[in-house]
């Protein structure tokens, strides 16, 4: 069982990081729906609420991971150019894709919108993390502010599953491979 | 720009504190959310912004278009924040306004759109 380092790093971008910010949004939405009833509870809730805070500053910092580690780390990678004539690209990610009418449109149409689109998620769940801390409990009184934090959370949701379903798919059409080699564990045979 | 304050609960007794902090983030991430859109288009539309805006080689445009954008969110946050941290604002227009500018972000960076505004 082997796999190469820009597999692994890879997985870390999507599901590491990308898809942990993902799973984490069914809590997030539902913790500030339900704070957003007129009937919860209007004090602050001690330990509930530190542990809402924690939780939202945590997927903060995944989904700034998510961003930073795909465009600094795996988006060059993808986008290499290979060297003139070289006849398989499979290792060239980008080029693999565009060399077909049939896959072109995975880059053109998926990997355009996915690599910016993504950017809308941190700087969404930034806000909506920045707001809740602040207010707290009290976000449930002014029905504008608990409306731009649940609107926004539910676009970061969005933005996050528009980037991580193409990235899933490009993976699985011109999956970013090469590099050193680590054998995870030796087989027999 | 006179709705009530917003209180909150701290170690057992009551503050009051206005909205407009809170309002600045909203509206400063919406304005964060269109300038990712903009400057994606804006360097897909423009060779001569493209190369402005590849600020890291191997991650091209995106790298531009990405810091910029940040730096624009953030600037704006603390702009608004300074105009609006001890006030109480009308959060329904900003609201609107965020809402509009976030709908911005997403049309913006949907590469049909883009070539729709492009003509192509």
């Amino acid at each position: 069982m082997e796999i190469s380092i820009r597999d692994l790093v890879t997985v870390l971008h999507g599901m590491g990081f990308g898809a942990l910010f993902m799973l984490a949004f069914s809590g997030a939405l539902a913790e500030l729906y339900r704070m957003s009833l007129s009937s919860a509870p209007q004090q602050s809730g001690g330990q509930g609420q530190t542990l809402l805070n924690i939780y939202l500053v945590a997927m903060v910092i995944l989904a700034w991971l998510t961003v930073f580690s795909g465009a600094y780390i795996v988006y060059p990678w993808y986008r290499a150019v290979p060297p003139a004539g070289l006849a398989d690209l499979s290792d060239y990610p980008r080029r693999l894709l565009l060399s077909s009418g049939k896959t072109s449109e995975w880059h053109n149409v998926g990997m355009e919108w996915k690599e910016h689109v993504s950017w809308l998620a941190p700087i969404a769940m930034t806000m909506v993390a920045y707001v809740t801390l602040k207010y707290r409990n009290a976000i449930t009184r002014p029905r504008n502010m608990r409306r731009a934090v649940l609107g926004f959370a539910t676009a970061a949701f969005i933005a996050t599953g528009i980037a991580g379903a193409f990235g899933a798919f490009l993976n699985k059409y011109a999956p970013v491979r090469g590099g050193p080699v680590i054998i995870l564990i030796e087989g027999e045979k | 720009m006179s709705a009530p304050q917003t209180r909150i609960n701290v170690g057992g007794t009551e503050e009051a504190i206005p909205n407009g902090p809170g309002a600045a983030a909203i509206l400063a991430a919406g304005i964060g959310c269109a300038a990712v859109g903009i400057l994606a288009l804006a360097a897909d539309a423009s060779d001569a912004i493209g190369k402005l805006l590849n600020f890291y080689n191997p991650t091209g445009t995106l790298s531009g278009v990405t810091t910029v954008a940040i730096l624009i969110w953030l600037v704006s946050w603390f702009a608004l924040n300074g105009m609006w941290r001890m006030r109480t604002v009308a959060i329904g227009k900003v609201n609107v306004a965020a809402f509009a500018l976030l709908a911005v972000g997403f049309l913006l960076t949907f590469p049909p759109f883009m070539d729709l505004l492009q003509g192509k």
